[in-house]
Formats: C-alpha cells, sequence, structure tokens
C-alpha cells in the first residue's frame, strides 16, 4: 500500500495545502477580541458546515465537522484508507476502554463514546456485554478480554486504563512499522516515545513503583522502557539526566516549565518531523502529513477558540499555539 | 548472412520507437495523475499543467525520429531494402541505443520532474514559468541521445562493411 505513487492524490492535496491555517491566520484568530469575531474568520476560511450568516455557531459541531472533511478527502483519494487506521487506533481504544467501563458499571453513559474509530462503537459494546471478543479486531481482542476481566476482578479502574492505554500504544507502534511508510513509522516512534515520556513523568509524581512503570510504558526504538522506568521510579532529575540521553533531550526544558508546555513541543516536534512532506511528489507521506497537519491545526484552534471563550489572556493563549505546517 | 544485418538494423529502429515510446507514456502518465489531480481541484489550471504533462512527450518523438530516418537508411520505408552485412546492421543497431535507453530513463524521470512541477504550479501559478525548468532540464540529455544517435545512423550510412 506505502509503495504506490499516489500521483493523482498528493497532487489533490497540494491544492488542499493551500487551505490550511498558516501562522499569519493563527495570528489573526489570536487577535480577535472574542470567540464569536475569530469563529467569523474560520468561516470565511471555509470552516465549518458553510452557513456563514447563522447567528450562533456550535464551535464543537465546527471543529468535528472539520475533522469529517479531512477524512470524506482521503477515503475520496485512496482506494484502502486501511493503512491510515494508525491514526484512529487512540479513538477505538478509548471507545473500548469506555465500553469495558460502561459494561462492568451497568449504566448507559451517553457521550463517552468517540466518532471515527476504525470499529463501530455498537459492536464493540455488543461484543464485550456478551464477551464476545472475537468479535473484536485481532489487535483488540486479548486486551479486551484481559481489562474487562482485571477491571471485573479488581474493580480497579487505572488498571483497566494502563492495559488499554498500552495496548492502543503498541498497536499503534506495530501499525505504523509496518505500513512500509518512513513517515508512519516515524509518527507511530514519535508517539509512543512522547506517551512513555508523560506516562513516566505523571507515574514519579505520583509515587508509582518501578513495576507499574514497567507495566504502563509501551516498548519503542528511541526510548528504553527499563531505563525510563528505572529513571521515573527514582526522581524527576533521573527522567531528565536519562532523556538529556536519548533524542529527547529538548524535551527536558519543557517538562520542567509545564505538562501544557511538554504537549506542546510534542506537537511541534511532530509537525516539524512532517514538514519535508510538503516537497514530496509521491507516495503516501504527503497524505498522512496532511492529516496530522489537520488535526494539528483543529487543536491549535480548538485551544485558541477555549481560550477566548473562557477570556484568557493573549500571551496565555499564545503559549499553547502549536507551529502549523504551512 | 545479408537478411541478418537487416533484421539488426531494423532492431535498432524498433528498439529506438520502442524504448523512447514506453519513456515518454511513462513519463506523460505521470505527469498526467498530477495534472488530473491538480485540474480536480482548479478546473481554470488546466493549460498550464497541461503544457507541464506533455514536456515528457518529447522522448517517444525523438524515438519515431531516428526510427524513421534508420528505415529510411536502410531501405524499409519506401521500398528497396538493399542486402547488408551483419556487422553494418549491427552498427545500425548500435547507433539507435543511445536514444533507446536515454529516451526511455530520461522520459520517466522527466515525468517524475514533471509531476513536481504541476505541484509547484498548483500552488504556486506566479511561478509556472520557473517550474517548467525543472523538467525541461531532464530533455538535454534525450537531446544529447538523440543528436549522437542521428550522427552515427547518418554515419554508419557512409561506412562500407
Amino acid at each position: 500500500m506505502a509503495d504506490k505513487n499516489y500521483i493523482y492524490a498528493v497532487a489533490r492535496i497540494r491544492a488542499h495545502e493551500l487551505g490550511l491555517l498558516s501562522g499569519a491566520v493563527l495570528d489573526q484568530l489570536l487577535s480577535a477580541p472574542d470567540e464569536e469575531t475569530a469563529v467569523k474568520l474560520l468561516q470565511e476560511k471555509g470552516w465549518g458546515t458553510g452557513d456563514a450568516g447563522a447567528d450562533t455557531v456550535n464551535v464543537d459541531a465546527m471543529l468535528t465537522r472539520e475533522t469529517e472533511k479531512t477524512w470524506e478527502l482521503i477515503k475520496e483519494l485512496v482506494d484502502d484508507e486501511s493503512v491510515f487506521n494508525v491514526f484512529l487506533y487512540e479513538k477505538d481504544y478509548h471507545n473500548l476502554k469506555a465500553a469495558i467501563k460502561e459494561t462492568c458499571t451497568a449504566g448507559e453513559h451517553p457521550g463517552i463514546y468517540r466518532e471515527g474509530g476504525t470499529v463501530d462503537v455498537q459492536l464493540m459494546k455488543d461484543a464485550i456485554e456478551a464477551r464476545e471478543f472475537d468479535r473484536l479486531p485481532g489487535h483488540m481482542a486479548a486486551v479486551a478480554k484481559e481489562a474487562t476481566d482485571t477491571l471485573l476482578k479488581t474493580r480497579d479502574g487505572q488498571l483497566c486504563d494502563v492495559i488499554v492505554d498500552k495496548a492502543a500504544l503498541s498497536a499503534i507502534y506495530e501499525a505504523s512499522k509496518q505500513s512500509g511508510s518512513e513517515l508512519l513509522a516515524l509518527y507511530g516512534e514519535l508517539t509512543v516515545a512522547t506517551a512513555d515520556i508523560k506516562i513516566a513523568v505523571r507515574g514519579q509524581k505520583t509515587g508509582k513503583t518501578r513495576e507499574f512503570l514497567s507495566e504502563a510504558l509501551a516498548p519503542c526504538e528511541s526510548v528504553s522502557v527499563d531505563r525510563l522506568a528505572e529513571a521515573a521510579s527514582g526522581s524527576a532529575e533521573a527522567i531528565y539526566a536519562y532523556l538529556e540521553s536519548t533524542g529527547y533531550g529538548e524535551a527536558v526544558e519543557e517538562l520542567k516549565l509545564s505538562p501544557a508546555a511538554f504537549e506542546r513541543w510534542c506537537d511541534n516536534r511532530m509537525i516539524r518531523a512532517i514538514k519535508p512532506q510538503l516537497y514530496q511528489s509521491f507516495g503516501i507521506g504527503p497524505l498522512a502529513a496532511y492529516i496530522l497537519a489537520r488535526e494539528n491545526e483543529i487543536k491549535t484552534v480548538r485551544i485558541i477558540l477555549s481560550g477566548k471563550r473562557n477570556g484568557f489572556p493573549d500571551e496565555f493563549i499564545r503559549g499553547r499555539v502549536r507551529e502549523m505546517y504551512v | 548472412m545479408a537478411s541478418t544485418g537487416l533484421f539488426w538494423a531494423l532492431m535498432g529502429a524498433s528498439f529506438a520507437g520502442l524504448f523512447a515510446g514506453m519513456g515518454s507514456a511513462l513519463g506523460v502518465g505521470k505527469a498526467g495523475q498530477a495534472a488530473a489531480g491538480v485540474v480536480t481541484e482548479d478546473p481554470s489550471k488546466f493549460s498550464k499543467v497541461l503544457i507541464l504533462q506533455l514536456l515528457p512527450g518529447t522522448q517517444g518523438i525523438y524515438g519515431l525520429l531516428i526510427a524513421f530516418i534508420t528505415l529510411s537508411q536502410i531501405g524499409v520505408l519506401g521500398g528497396g531494402a538493399s542486402d547488408m552485412s551483419l556487422a553494418k546492421g549491427l552498427l545500425y543497431f548500435a547507433a539507435c541505443l543511445p536514444i533507446a535507453f536515454v529516451g526511455l530513463v530520461s522520459g520517466n524521470e522527466q515525468g517524475k520532474a514533471a509531476v513536481s512541477a504541476i505541484g509547484l504550479a498548483s500552488k504556486k501559478p506566479d511561478q509556472f514559468g520557473k517550474s517548467m525548468i525543472f523538467p525541461a532540464m531532464v530533455e538535454t540529455y534525450a537531446i544529447l541521445a538523440l543528436l549522437i544517435s542521428i550522427l552515427a545512423v547518418f554515419g554508419v550510412a557512409g561506412i562500407n562493411i
């Protein structure tokens, strides 16, 4: 799949890249006096449902629509979009956690599921309720059973989360490596490594044991699970010292600042990693980069609009704004 | 032996038309996919991307030219094909190889350059002139091969072996 040239698709993506938000547009959004003005600016850029004359705009619906537009385009461009499932596993495993907890707590909790995954939410709920785990995709069946059994036996929601989250990271990692695409492999590596760092930092702050951390961290090439777990079972300085010896030394300063600064660094690092795809004319890389760029700009717009809604100062919001792909 | 010489000369002409044509077909095909992608999003760019798509088409024309000259020289075109030694037939064959192989490779590679140029013209239409230069550079090598093949084919005609 990843070996195909995707010439037609990349040419269309090149045209769509012109519609991506640039740093200048983000400055305009940040300069907007309120959320309403910022939303109007976005509507002028073609965001939302196209009903620019509407008096009130549901921001969540607008952002959801933007995500849908991206995937509608990708589905139009490629015969088999399964190579991009790696971007959707996060939603699938979130839904898996939600379905397991809903089943084990015997109640309906609308709004806890995320749309747009690769597995139908109802199928997932039915499979877990009926304990027919084989109905789930192969990479999910065993972990669904393990997490459900663990939650039923221990009633420990965190343990259930750890099992599913690690499986999600492993699924992303495996799928990205098997894709045959250098960019998707890089995405998998960065996703797992940065997630491991977050887990280690949180684990250190909450005093988790080395054994717990070893169970929670997912293996990848650029970070040693053993050394990170060892460091995280000690002090924050031990984590920083270990990270300095890896390719994530730059993250240390951000980690010292705040978790939000580290999140921003992770997203910016991903965007910098995909930027060379702007100059690639062949292969799946530019398509994957476009999906990531769109996710990044939707996330950034959400941060700006949320900041405006809550009346945060511009500088505070600016500190959380991500770098753009174009 | 005389008919074997003619066979090799004819094989040279076929190679010139066949491989150079294949190169152009590959190049124009790739560029065409990119052009279609751009026109899907913005039909007003049709004329610009069409020019870029056609750039890799020249190798096929060069191959045709060499094949045509060779066929004329050996008398297959217009009748009166004369007896030819194996050595002379092989010389014609060798003379056709530059445009055959350079045409194949340069046509394909020029197609790739044209795809990228179409991407450039799509994002920055004001840079259309510059975007043409990059794939056009590949043409240089097809022209050099064409020149060698022409000189060689005419040169072989004057050799008495």
